[in-house]
Parts: C-alpha cells; structure tokens; sequence
C-alpha cells in the first residue's frame, strides 16, 4: 500500500550556505517550557550572574527537561511571556556581558551503561530538535523487557519546504550522526538503524552511505520526495512497513525514532558535555535576500535575527518553523526554542485568502496520507458532530496541513480538524 | 511596534483556486466550441454564448434576490452554461436553450445550495427537461455542414439509430448529433487536456468507455459505432467527471463510470430511446452518495470503533 502524499515546492535557497557562526545577542529570553510536559521552574533569581551552560531551571516531575543558560551574563529578570504555543509561561532574561565563559559544571558525562546514558540525555536538556519537543530521555526509557524495539530510525527527510538545518546538519556533521547512532544503538541494545532521507538530498546520501559502509547495521533509506515523509507514523510505515496503530507510541511497533540534529546533539554531549543551549536555525521567506543557517542560542529573540536577516521590506508574517506546520510569530521579541527549527519571513497574507464554497473535488481526500476525510470532517465540525468525528478519526490527524494546501477552494481544513480535537477533548463543549 | 500577522497552519497554499478549475474546464470544452461552430455554423455559437451568458445571469440574479454570496467569478455557470449547449441539436430555437439554462443554474443548482452542493448534473437535467418539453425540436438532428447546402434544416437520425453506415473518418471530425457531439477528436483532445491539467481523474472516462465498449463487444454490437456514433465521449470526459454530482474517491469514480456504463448500453439495447448516456449519469448521480458511503476509505492504523453500551 502506498500512502497518499503531496509534492511541494521546495525553496530550499539556503542548503548550500555552510552555517554560520554562533550570533551572539545582548539579551536572551529563555522560557522554561521549551519541551511537552512539565515546565520547568527558575533556579537563579534576578541579579544572579550566570554562565554559559548553567543550570537555570529544572523540575522534578516524570516528563520534562532542564533548561540552561546559553550565554554568560546577568539575569535581569524573571517574567512571564506568551510562548510560540500561544501559552502563558516563565521566562529567565539573562543580558549579556563581555567575556562569555562555560560553567564549570559543562563537562563530558560518566557513561558506561544503559541507565547512565539515559541520564546524561536527561541533564543535557534535550528535546525532540524535529520540532515536536518532546524530552529525549523519556524517549529512550524504554522498559527493554516490555518493548523489544529492534529500529532506530534517524529522522532526516526534512520535508517542509525553506528549511535546511536539518541537511546542513547532515552535511556538517555526517562522523558526528554516525557517532550519535552508534551510541544510541549501544546503550539501548539496537540492532539496527536506518537513515530516512528524501531521494533528492544526494549529497547528504552520498556522504553518509560512504560512512555507513563501514558501519554495521546502520542503512541509509531513501525515501520519496514528497510531503509528509517526515512525519512520525508515515516514516516508521516507509522504512519498515509497521502500521503505528491509532493513539500508539513508536515503541509499540519496535522503533525508536529520532531527528538527525537530535542524534548529533547527544554525540557531542557524550563529548564535550555542552547542554542544549543553541541551535541551528534556517532564516528564509520570499523577502530575504541572502538565506542563510545560523547558530543562536536559545532564547534570542526575534529582533535579533531580523537584523541579520537582511530584508528586502518589512515583513507581513513571521513564521517560526516551516511553512506547512510552523506557527505565526505576531511578536518582535519573541524568543527562539529549541524545537525552533527555522524563522521564515514573508510579504502578503496568502495563507490568509478567504474560503470559497467546498466544489468536491476530492484533492484533500487524495493528500491525506492518514486516509482521512478532510471535507466531511470539516462539515462534522461545522455541525459539531461529535459522533460523526469520532468516526472519521479526527484524533489522529497530525495536522500536517496538506489538505489545506492542496484545497483550490482555500478552506482551512486542517485548522478545523485541530478546533474538532479540541472540540473531542472537551467533551463536545466549544 | 510593529505586529505581524497571525494564521493557523499551513502558511503556504498551492495557487490553484475553483476559478482556475473552472478555466481549465472551458479551455478543454474551447477545440469543441471553435469546431462546431465550422461544422454546424455560427448557430451553434450563438447557442453556446446564449446558453453560457443566461447561465451567468441568472446565477447573479439568484443570488441577488436571495441576498447569497456572489459566485459568478468562479466561472462555473459559465461551464455549465457550455455544456447545456453542447447537449442541444444545433436548431434549437435559441429561447429554449435559454430556459434550458434557467432550470440548469436555477432549479438544479441554486436552490439545491449552489455550486458544490447540487446532487443532479445541471447541464444533463435541463436537457432531460427540454426533452420532455419539446421533445420534436430536440430530436431534430442535422447533418454537418447542413448551412452551406440547403437555406433549411434537413433533419437526419441520430448516427446510433441511422440505417446509413459511417465512415470512420466522419465519426471522429464530423458526425450529426448534438452541438458538442460534432467532433470526438475534438472532445478528446479537450478530454486529455483535463488529464494532463490533473483537473479531471482518468479513471472515470477510461471505465465508462471501457465498460460500453467490452459489454457491446461481448453482445456482438458495432464497438466503434456504440462508443464514437452517440453523446458518450462527451459524457465520460465531461460530465461523468464533475466534481459535485460524482463520487470524491478513485474507486468510488471506479463504481460510478462501470454503472454508467453498464446503464447506458442497458438504455442503448434494450430502452425506448436511442441515447442513454444523460439518463445513466443523471441515475448515479443519484446513486453518489450510497457509492461514497460504499468506499469509505480506513483511515491509516484506526482501530475499530468500539460501540459502548
């Protein structure tokens, strides 16, 4: 069975621009839920000095991931912001001040076991870097007698258009990825790992199977170059041809899957012991004159990278993630996460046009590679249907957004489809 | 300070509107206008522009009275318009293709909900119903290039019916029949536009033909004078693929196309009436929505609905 899926245009003008060196703002906002679950409370207080790679916030609860400070200074303040999720949350905001220096607590971790390495995942901070957030360790705490998982799967398809920091990533780093799996393949007793990437990065595939050769049980997997390979379940389902049952965990079907820029990440930590405190972001749109990656830490806000940017006008929309699932940005000062995977500018409001009548034309039907059906789901919502949504399985859209781009009649489906989960999850109370 | 807009995802949409759709649609119906308005004169023109120009009107009319959104800019009456008039005899007195168009646009769209939501084929049932109301006027076929020979009309047989054997030749460029039926080279050339354009899926003309051809074939039937002579080229590209009066997936399209087919040979053979296809697709058209419930499709790793006590 082949899966449904779309072709997008790709715009990916800054795949060939090696990243640049870390921007080093004077001022970092770093909020305390930069991951699902549990955030995490401030452990420094304003006035506190702080260096690079200290400690700033921590929690004590099942699912969560320390936050750290990505550049040495002073926190001037401690306060509430509206986060890219739209949610209220705490913030540390610590100035910068001239001589950047590391905390003497950064240094390479003890591991020479399974519960080891999983502790050192856990205290460097790590979260899914594909933009999903979710704390790494939690991930990799598998029970090994519960669930055999016998695949790790490095997700590298990158499939939204714009952003390249995955395959810059790839292309940057490909020793360090091969480190990275061979890790996670030891501590956590994985037979074998596939590299899923989309057909047409060959420079990244030609590296990277050259290294493999080497390796034993590591395979690069092509995959069609279409939208959304990377997603979870559609990945797991094209490189194994496992059926991630509805409401399952990867686990559940003996894969471990994780983003590439991830994998590096806990190569470098067992290194070097520098905790998540930048990233590599992709900076794009339809008025930027030179795209670019750049390393920042987390926590620079939006201002910043404007004025590196280099833009043609100032911009009508603002986009933190890729252009089918990233999220509007209204904000100048908000702050980069570390799930914040590009920052893409762009001039008019298309997204915006208003919906002309549903003419049946079936496109969305043919896009969605859950084989779901976004035209009567959109009419279920209108008529807050709740049985008839639960029938159509509303749940496990992942709101990828190909429905509502292929729609000739503009309507927004996928944005309904997240109103009727919400919708489902208050009990049918809107 | 400035704020920047805010969306719900996706932040990009493919250019293609229902107005480009529409566009397509007339540009693959265009070879057919140009050709029969040489084979049957500017007569037919003027009934193609009448019946698209009525259609326009009365859906701006309509909406007007009604106080409904105005939709004339998605061009689709102007389509539906188009292919009225390729479902009219050439000598059709030109008022009645224009209530043709009224109860296309007005009865079997608007008041069904407008575009997308009608059940009936609009262009098929206004000629269903200029059929039952001038029955003589629209089974006077003509043959082509009648306006050079004769200052009158000379009325022939439906090809399908006629004692006459047919060239092949003339069965492809230029054949009587209605003023779409003309030209199957036309119409096919326009039928593989909308496959190229992905406007329309291929499945339903390559099922609708297939099935006529093979039943006629097993039947001992003239093939190529059941599939080329009557209206099912123009059918199977261009209405049996409307998008709102037919079934949203492939094997929904699949079922509708072999019914279609199967119908129309039925009607053919052994109906009172020489032509079947408009009938055929008007019955699945009514028959769409049990053929969508038919196909539902599973979505990927749902598991069974559990029914709770």
């Amino acid at each position: 069975m082949k899966l449904h899926s779309i072709k997008l245009p790709h715009r990916k003008a800054s795949a060939e621009m090696p990243t640049l060196k870390t921007l080093n703002p004077p001022k970092v906002v770093i909020s305390m839920s930069q991951h699902g679950g549990v955030p995490c409370t401030p452990v420094v207080n304003v006035g506190d000095e702080v260096k690079t790679g200290q400690i700033i916030g921590t929690s004590e609860a099942a699912i969560s991931a320390p936050v750290h400070a990505g550049i040495t200074g002073k926190v001037t303040a401690i306060t509430d912001i509206i986060n890219i999720a739209g949610k209220r949350n705490t913030a540390v905001v610590i100035e910068t001040s001239h001589r950047q220096e590391m905390h003497e607590s950064v240094k390479p971790p003890v591991v020479n076991d399974r519960s080891s390495f999983i502790e050192a995942v856990k205290n460097s901070g790590l979260v899914g870097l594909g933009g999903a957030g979710f704390p790494t360790y939690v991930k990799l705490n598998f029970d090994p007698k519960e669930n055999r998982i016998d695949t790790l799967i490095v997700n590298a398809a990158e499939c939204e258009p714009y952003i390249t920091s995955d395959y810059r990533a790839l292309v940057e780093s490909p020793a360090e990825l091969i480190g990275g799996i061979k890790l996670l393949m030891k501590y956590l007793e994985i037979p074998k790992a596939f590299i899923g990437i989309e057909s047409d990065k060959s420079k990244a595939i030609s590296v990277l199977t050259e290294l493999c050769r080497k390796e034993k049980g590591i395979t690069v997997q092509r995959l069609p170059n279409s939208y959304p390979q990377g997603a979870e379940k559609i990945m797991i389902y094209n490189v194994t041809g496992r059926v991630l049952k509805e409401g399952g965990l990867p686990m559940s079907v003996g894969c471990l899957v994780m983003n590439c820029s991830s994998v590096i990440f806990i190569n470098d930590y067992l290194k070097k012991g520098i905790p998540l405190i930048r990233r590599r972001i992709t900076v794009d749109g339809n008025i930027v004159n030179k795209p670019l990656n750049v390393f920042v830490p987390v926590g620079t806000q939006l201002s910043e990278i404007i004025k590196l940017a280099n833009l043609r006008k100032i911009p009508d929309r603002v986009i933190f993630g890729g252009p089918m699932m990233g999220s509007s940005v209204y904000d100048p000062e908000m702050p980069v996460m570390k799930t914040t995977n590009a920052v893409l500018f762009f001039e008019g409001a298309a997204a915006l046009a208003e919906p002309t009548p549903c003419i049946r034309c079936g496109r969305c039907v043919r896009a969605c590679s859950l084989n779901l059906m976004p035209t009567e789901l959109e009419s279920a919502y209108d008529n807050k249907d709740i049985e008839r949504l639960k029938k159509l399985k509303v749940n496990i859209c992942m709101n990828c957004g190909a429905c509502s781009y292929v729609c000739p009649a503009k309507r927004n489906l996928s944005e309904k489809n997240q109103l009727a989960k919400i919708l489902l999850r208050n009990g049918g109370n809107v | 300070m400035t704020n920047y807009l805010v969306e719900p995802a996706p932040h990009i949409k493919s250019s293609l509107t229902t107005q480009k759709v529409m566009l397509h649609v007339i540009i693959a119906m265009l070879p057919t206008v140009l050709v029969s308005a040489y084979i049957y004169g500017l007569r037919a023109l003027l009934t193609v522009v009448v019946c698209s120009a009525v259609c326009v009107l009365s859906e701006l009319v309509f909406e007007k009275i009604t106080k409904r959104p105005r939709t004339i800019n998605d061009l689709s009456a102007v389509v539906t318009g188009i292919l009225l008039a390729f479902n009219l005899p050439p000598t059709l007195p030109i008022y009645m293709a224009a209530i043709g168009s009224v109860v296309a646009i007005v009865v079997v769209k608007q008041f069904f909900g407008g575009i997308g939501q009608n059940f009936a084929n609009p262009a098929i049932t206004a000629r269903i119903v200029l059929m039952l109301s001038f029955s003589s006027y629209m089974t006077t076929w003509s043959e082509p290039f009648y306006y050079k020979n004769t200052a009158d009309a000379v009325s022939t047989a439906t090809p399908l019916v006629s004692e006459k054997s047919f060239e092949l030749f003339d069965l492809f460029f230029a054949k009587s029949g209605c003023i779409g039926e003309c030209c199957n080279a036309a119409l096919l050339l326009g039928g593989f536009y909308l496959i190229v354009t992905r406007i329309i899926n291929p499945v339903t003309p390559i099922a609708y033909i297939g099935t006529v051809a093979l039943l006629t074939w097993v039947s001992g039937g003239d093939v190529t004078l059941q599939v080329l002579a009557g209206g099912l080229i123009l059918g199977a590209f261009f209405m049996a693929t409307d998008y709102a009066t037919t079934p949203i997936r492939t094997s929904g399209k699949l079922i509708f196309a072999v019914g279609c087919g199967l119908l129309t040979f039925l009607i053919r053979n052994f109906g009172s009436m020489p032509e079947g296809v408009s009938f055929s697709i008007l019955i699945m058209n009514i028959l769409t929505p049990y053929i969508d419930r038919l196909t539902a499709s599973h979505p990927f790793g749902a598991k069974k609905e559990v029914k709770s006590k």
